[in-house]
C-alpha cells in the first residue's frame, strides 16, 4: 500500500507576473474555494493559502498526476492556456513540498525576506482549513511543524531583525530616537510618492498626527485627507517645526529649504524635544549642518540606503542559517512520514502476535485448574515476553534507517509476506 | 560569617555579570532570564551579608571603607531592581552588573576589620544619614549609567555608523527618561542626606556646617545636580549635554565618597 503523496501547487511573486495571478479564480474568503477543492476527485486532505504575493494549494492524494490537472483547472479555469501554466506554476511533491512550505512559513520565500506577516497569514489560512475539516492527520501535523520551523527561524536567527527598505529603515531609526511613536507627529514637506510611503509606515507604527506642507496647497490637502491630517503652506514650515517630531522632506527644490540657523531657535521653543529629519529629496532639501545640533538628527537618502545595504548583507548571512533550520525540520518531518508508512504493519504484526498469545494462553490456562492467581500471572508474563522477544528483530528490521540495502517499501512487503499479514482472509492455505 | 556571605555574593554577582555579557552579545532571551535570576540571588545574598555584618558589628555597617563601598554596590543593585520592577530599559542590567562587580572588588580590597565606633558616630543619626546618602548615590549612579548608555547610543545615531550598540541599546527617549526618573528620586534623597548630616553635625560637633572637605564636596555635588535638575525642569535640558552633566556630577559623587578621604582628610574621615 503506497502512501499518499503530499503535493504543493502554487504561484508567487517570483514565478508569476501579476497579470496571471490576477486571473486566479479565487474570490474573497477561504470557505468557498476550500469547499470546491474538496469536491475534486482524488484529493484527500487539502489546504489553501492566498495572500497578495502568493496562492498555494497543498493537498494529499494517491494520484498526483491526475489531480494536478484538476486543481489547475479549478484555479485558473480556462483563463490561461495549459502550456503557459507550466511556466508559471510551481509544483512540488513530498519532501520538496514540505521544504517549500517551511520556507514560506519562515518568510524565506517572501518578497521582503524575514517579514513577519506571512506566518500570521498562514495560521489564518490553516484556521479555515481546520474549521472546515479539510485538513487531516498529515496536513495538521505538517502545518503545525511549519509554524514550529518558523518560530525556530525567528528565535534562532536575526533574519527579521533589521530593516531592508528605505522607509522601514526610517521607521526603525525613529523608534530608536523616540521609543514609542504613538504620540508623535510627522510632517511631510513635499508630497512625493516615497514620502507618502514612509508616512504610511510611520502611521502604521502608531504615529498619531500627519501634517502635509506642499507648494501647491491642493495636493497637500488631498494627501492630508488620506491620513486624516492637516495641510499647511510651505511658508509655515519653520513655525510647524515647533509642533512636529519627524520631518520627511522630498521637495523638488534646487537649493536647501532649511538651514541650521533656522532650526536652532526652534529647539529652544521645543524645550529640546528631539527632532528627526529625513531628507529623501535629490538634490537635498536640508542643510547637512542641521545634524550638528543637539537632539536633532538628520538622515538623507544616502545614509538610509547605506543602512539598508548593510542590513541586506547581514540578512543574507542569517538566511543561510535559517535555511539550515528549514532543512533540519524537513528531515524530521520526512522521518515522521516514513514511520507513518511503517506504522500500520507494526500495528497488524503486534495485533496478530497478541491474538496468538491470548488464544494459546486461554487454551493452556483452561486446562490448569489448581494454580494460584500468582502462578497464572507468571505464565501470562512469560507468554508475552516470548512474543515480545520474537517480534523484536522483525520490528527493528522495519523501523531501522540503517538498513540501506533494502528499501523501506520492500522491507514492509517482506515482513508482511513472512507473517502472512495480507493473506489471512483472502487466500486460504493450499 | 558575614565575610563568607560577602565573598559568595561577589562570586554570584560576577556570574550574573558574565551571563549578562553573554546575553548582551548573543541577545538570547533565555540567557537574560537566567542572568536576571542570578543577579537577584546576588542581591539577596548581599542583603544577608549586610544584615549579618550589622549583627556582628553591633552598629550600622557604613563606617569603614569596605562597608561603605559594599553598601554602595548594594544600593545600586536594589535601585536597579526596584527600577526594573516598573520600567524595562533594554540591556541596562548588563551595565549595572559590571558597575556592581567593580565596586564589590574595590570593597573586597579594602580592610574588612570591624572597627569600634568612635564616639562621634554613636548616634541613631548614623544609619539614617549614611544610608540615605548612599541610596541617593545609588540612584545617581544609575543615572550616570543611563548617561553613558545615552552617549554610546547617540554617538552611533549621530555618526550614522551602527556598531554593536545601536541594536542592543534602548531608544534615546528611554535612556533620557531613565536619567530623568533617577534624578527625580536621587536628588531629593541627596538633599535629605545633606540636611540630616547637618543636623547631626550640630548635635555631634556643635555647629551645622564646618566646611570640612567632605561637606564642601557634598555641597559642590549638590550644586551640580541642582543645576542639572533645574535646567531639566525649566528649559527642558536633555540629551547629550544632560548626559555629560550627569556623568560629571557623578564623578563628583565618587570624589566626595573616596577622593576626599584619601586626598583631603578632615573630620569626616573616620577609618584610615
Amino acid at each position: 500500500m503506497p502512501r499518499d503523496s503530499i503535493v504543493l501547487l502554487g504561484v508567487n511573486h517570483k514565478t508569476t507576473p501579476l497579470e496571471i495571478r490576477e486571473k486566479l479564480a479565487l474570490s474573497g474568503g477561504y470557505e468557498e474555494p476550500l469547499r470546491k477543492l474538496g469536491q475534486l476527485d482524488g484529493i484527500k486532505e487539502h489546504y489553501l493559502l492566498s495572500t497578495c504575493n502568493r496562492v498555494e494549494v497543498l493537498y494529499t492524494t494517491e494520484n498526483p498526476a491526475a489531480t494536478k490537472a484538476k486543481v489547475l483547472n479549478f484555479l485558473f479555469g480556462n483563463a490561461v492556456p495549459g502550456r503557459e501554466l507550466d511556466k508559471y506554476v510551481y509544483h512540488y511533491e513530498n519532501e520538496e513540498a514540505v521544504q517549500h512550505l517551511f520556507m514560506v512559513a519562515s518568510s524565506l520565500d517572501s518578497m521582503i525576506v524575514g517579514e513577519a506577516q506571512i506566518l500570521g497569514q498562514l495560521k489564518e489560512a490553516y484556521r479555515f482549513a481546520s474549521e472546515q475539516k479539510t485538513s487531516g492527520s498529515v496536513l495538521n501535523k505538517l502545518l503545525h511543524k511549519s509554524f514550529f520551523a518558523a518560530k525556530r527561524v525567528r528565535t534562532e536567527t536575526q533574519i527579521g531583525a533589521s530593516a531592508v527598505s528605505i522607509s522601514y529603515a526610517a521607521v526603525e531609526l525613529a523608534r530608536k530616537i523616540f521609543g514609542q511613536l504613538d504620540n508623535k507627529s510627522v510632517m511631510l514637506v513635499g508630497a512625493g510618492e516615497m514620502a507618502e510611503l514612509a508616512a504610511e509606515h510611520l502611521v502604521g507604527q502608531g504615529v498619531a498626527n500627519v501634517v502635509v506642507a506642499n507648494r501647491t496647497l491642493e495636493r497637500a490637502v488631498n494627501l492630508a485627507r488620506r491620513f486624516n491630517g492637516q495641510a499647511v503652506s510651505l511658508d509655515e514650515l519653520i513655525e510647524q517645526l515647533e509642533h512636529v517630531d519627524i520631518i520627511i522632506s522630498s521637495t523638488g527644490a534646487t537649493g536647501t529649504i532649511l538651514s541650521k540657523k533656522d532650526v536652532k531657535p526652534v529647539m529652544r521653543e521645543r524645550r529640546n524635544r528631539p527632532l528627526f529629519f529625513i531628507d529623501i529629496a535629490v538634490p537635498r532639501d536640508l542643510d547637512q549642518d542641521i545634524n550638528d545640533l543637539d537632539n536633532v538628527y538628520l538622515y538623507d537618502i544616502d545614509d538610509l540606503s547605506s543602512i539598508v545595504e548593510m542590513n541586506k548583507a547581514e540578512r543574507d548571512k542569517e538566511a543561510v542559517k535559517a535555511e539550515r533550520i528549514v532543512a533540519e525540520e524537513t528531515m524530521k518531518f520526512s522521518h515522521w512520514l516514513d514511520n507513518m508508512e511503517v506504522n500500520p504493519t507494526i500495528v497488524e504484526l503486534r495485533g496478530m502476535a497478541d491474538e496468538i498469545c491470548r488464544f494459546e494462553l486461554e487454551k493452556t490456562l483452561g486446562r490448569m485448574k489448581d494454580i494460584s492467581p500468582k502462578e497464572q500471572k507468571s505464565i501470562e508474563k512469560m507468554a508475552s515476553a516470548i512474543v515480545a522477544k520474537m517480534l523484536h528483530n522483525p520490528l527493528q528490521f522495519l523501523k531501522s534507517d540503517n538498513n540501506r540495502c533494502v528499501d523501506r517499501r520492500e522491507r514492509i512487503n517482506m515482513v508482511r509476506d513472512l507473517f502472512r499479514l495480507d493473506q489471512q482472509d483472502d487466500c486460504p492455505e493450499e | 560569617m558575614s565575610y563568607l556571605l560577602f565573598q559568595i555574593s561577589l562570586v554570584v554577582y560576577f556570574a550574573a555579570m558574565s551571563t549578562y555579557v553573554v546575553f548582551f552579545l548573543s541577545q538570547k532571551n533565555n540567557v537574560r532570564q537566567i542572568a536576571r535570576k542570578i543577579f537577584l540571588a546576588g542581591g539577596l545574598l548581599h542583603t544577608l551579608n549586610i544584615i549579618t555584618r550589622y549583627l556582628e558589628a553591633g552598629h550600622t555597617p557604613i563606617t569603614s571603607q569596605h562597608e561603605t563601598v559594599s553598601f554602595f554596590a548594594w544600593a545600586i543593585v536594589w535601585c536597579y531592581l526596584s527600577f526594573r520592577w516598573r520600567y524595562t530599559v533594554k540591556n541596562l542590567g548588563t551595565f549595572v552588573s559590571v558597575m556592581t562587580v567593580i565596586l564589590m572588588f574595590i570593597a573586597a580590597l579594602a580592610s574588612r576589620e570591624i572597627l569600634p565606633l568612635v564616639p562621634a558616630l554613636q548616634s541613631w543619626w548614623l544609619p539614617f544619614h549614611a544610608s540615605v546618602s548612599i541610596v541617593a548615590d545609588g540612584f545617581l549612579a544609575l543615572a550616570c549609567i543611563g548617561g553613558i548608555m545615552y552617549l554610546l547610543q547617540e554617538r552611533e545615531i549621530k555618526r550614522k555608523r551602527f556598531g554593536m550598540f545601536y541594536s542592543r541599546l534602548p531608544s534615546l527617549d528611554a535612556l533620557d527618561k531613565l536619567n530623568h526618573h533617577c534624578l527625580s528620586v536621587g536628588f531629593p534623597l541627596l538633599t535629605l542626606g545633606i540636611i540630616t548630616g547637618s543636623i547631626w553635625a550640630k548635635q555631634a560637633w556643635g555647629a551645622y556646617w564646618h566646611w570640612d572637605p567632605k561637606e564642601t564636596w557634598s555641597l559642590i555635588t549638590w550644586f551640580l545636580y541642582a543645576a542639572l535638575v533645574h535646567q531639566r525642569f525649566t528649559v527642558g535640558w536633555r540629551g547629550r549635554p544632560a548626559a555629560i552633566m550627569t556623568i560629571v556630577a557623578f564623578l563628583a559623587v565618587l570624589f566626595t565618597l573616596w577622593g576626599v578621604n584619601y586626598l583631603l582628610g578632615g573630620i569626616h574621615t573616620y577609618a584610615s
